[in-house]
């Protein structure tokens, strides 16, 4: 099933026929948060990510794993919907990706921190509060939104600090704050935890988790670590734009007879390799 | 905290659930002047340069043209209108060129914010610094430096604010089409320099070569000019100044819509 010829873009305009096969249902626990078939990006000469099949569920923490340059960044852009030339279907909480009633459900973190230098980390957040949650009537929610944001990537003492003059770990949590504001249904974090130490690391993951359990969030958060998929829900695993396995950590493991993610994701490459089509893995 | 409470959460799941914001929110306009505002204020000498430096120029032509106070009246008037377009223009460049390679432009198009509100906040910041920037310059230049203006200097303030938002539009555009700080600086002698040549600050346009004049009629500094000149010899307002002020600010206008058509939510 294919909602949009190849070439043109995949959210607008909906198509009504298969809008009213599947009804956006973002209350439904069992709807997917995140539904593609046949996802196609072409980028200048190379074509990125080839024709992918998979769903998000809801409420859970999904890794998007693999080597870089597969694809994962692009991917992630494509579901925030601000990835041009993206064919096939692509549904996010129930509409076509890039919808604009999306724009204030997703939270969204890039790899490299998009946040401003020469703000400090408090300004950098009550601006984009105001964009997410307007009016003077919320100037309170965005006080106290603001400060747990801040406090969630413990950053409460450098808060009046100039983002520029962080560190690049500190940068990075400044960044990932923005897009904890608000309550957002879906957290799209691209790398979230690079270059920072074990123990922030750990904590973050305890707040991922939390999010996932007492908001009931969904999180596609992308690693090239591979240690940090054993603290996923569910795994996507990609290569070189096609997606190799996706599965619970467990089932990867008890599938490929490896105690380690690491070791079942090359021991997929390998078997890609030599099967030389990695769309028989994927079926099987 | 009283979490207990159902607080009152109906304005954010209004504002959430509103499938197209409006074109321009007001509050989402302002918070983005306002952090334009802080972005500057945390950069005290680029504030002080913008506004202290055309100040300096126009004390300085003032005793360059020691004995010909009528040159000074002519190219003074011509020079406000001038400097808030070339300030607002360098500014504005570098500052949406940031914005588009830091990142943060990607965000915020990710976000519910609509391009208008983004470019109109830009233009009000900038719009704010120009007024005080021009007041300075025009009060400097009428009460100090004997600059003789025969009409308002308050029409010279509008003038001078109608440029810098020309300004701001055009720089804007621009670093649409500058992939990094270097090209956007050269964007100001691409952009600027042939319309500073031909707008009349040097030779009347009468007097040029007729394609040049030609050329001359279609750019909008020279309006800029045209109108600062009728301030200078008239009393009133002429129909000659509405109509170089309207030519400036749709000029304005139709840029800063050109500048909203080059924000890309989609990344190539």
């Amino acid at each position: 099933m294919m909602n949009y010829p190849p070439g043109k873009s995949a959210s607008p305009p909906p198509d009504p026929a298969t809008d009213n096969a599947s009804p956006p249902a973002p209350g439904t626990q069992s709807a997917p948060a995140i539904h593609a078939e046949n996802l196609t990006v072409v980028r200048g000469p190379r074509t990125v990510l080839r024709g992918l099949d998979f769903d998000v569920p809801q409420g859970q923490i999904t890794g998007l794993l693999g080597p870089s340059g597969c694809g994962k960044s692009t991917l992630m852009r494509s579901i925030v919907g601000t990835q041009d030339k993206v064919t096939g279907t692509l549904q996010v909480l129930g509409h076509p990706a890039g919808a604009p009633t999306l724009r204030s459900r997703i939270g969204y973190v890039t790899q490299a921190p998009s946040v401003y230098d020469d703000l400090s980390v408090r300004q950098n957040l009550h601006y984009f509060a105001a964009i997410l949650d307007p009016g003077r009537a919320a100037a309170d929610r965005r006080h106290d939104n603001v400060a747990r944001a801040i406090a969630d990537v413990d950053l409460t003492s450098h808060a009046d600090a100039l983002a520029g003059t962080l560190s690049g770990g500190q940068r990075s949590r400044v960044s990932l704050a923005v897009a904890l504001l608000g309550t957002p249904e879906l957290l799209v974090l691209d790398e979230p935890t690079v270059g920072l130490d074990p123990v922030l690391r750990r904590d973050l993951w305890d707040l991922f988790h939390s999010l996932a359990a007492d908001r009931r969030a969904t999180l596609l958060i992308s690693s090239h670590v591979m240690d940090e998929a054993e603290r996923c829900h569910r795994l996507l695993l990609m290569r070189e734009g096609e997606i190799l396995a996706d599965d619970t950590p467990e089932a990867l493991r008890t599938r490929t007879h490896t105690d380690t993610v690491e070791a079942a994701f090359l021991h997929l490459v390998d078997e890609a390799a030599t099967t030389a089509s990695p769309q028989k893995e994927r079926n099987r | 905290m009283t979490p207990t409470l159902p607080t009152p959460n109906a304005p954010r799941d209004a504002t959430t659930a509103a499938p197209h914001p409006r074109a321009l929110s007001y509050f989402r306009t302002t918070a983005t002047a306002t952090r334009v505002l802080r972005q500057l204020g945390h950069d005290a000498r680029t504030i002080a340069l913008m506004l202290l430096v055309p100040c300096l120029m126009l004390f300085l032509l003032r005793y360059v043209f020691d004995g010909s106070p009528r040159v000074f009246d002519s190219i003074g008037a011509s020079l406000l209108g001038i400097f808030p377009l070339i300030t607002m223009f360098l500014v504005t460049s570098i500052a949406t060129l940031r914005e588009r390679t830091s990142g943060t432009l990607e965000r915020l198009l990710a976000m519910p914010l609509g391009k208008g509100d983004l470019i109109a906040g830009y233009a009000l910041a900038f719009g704010t610094l120009a007024i005080i920037q021009s007041a300075l310059a025009t009060g400097l230049a009428v009460w100090f430096l004997d600059l003789d203006v025969t009409g308002s200097p308050w029409l010279l303030l509008l003038v001078a604010l109608l440029d810098a938002l020309l300004g701001t539009a055009l720089g804007l555009f621009v670093s649409a089409f500058a992939s990094s700080e270097f090209q956007a600086v050269q964007f100001m002698p691409a952009v600027i320099f042939p319309q500073l040549l031909l707008c009349g600050l040097f030779t009347a346009r009468a007097n040029m070569h007729p394609a040049l004049e030609a050329i001359s009629d279609a750019l909008p500094m020279s309006y800029a000019v045209d109108a600062m000149n009728e301030v200078l010899r008239h009393t009133d307002m002429t129909a000659a100044f509405v109509r170089d002020a309207s030519i400036v600010a749709g000029c304005a206008l139709l840029v800063l819509i050109l500048g909203a058509a080059t924000l890309r939510r989609r990344t190539r």
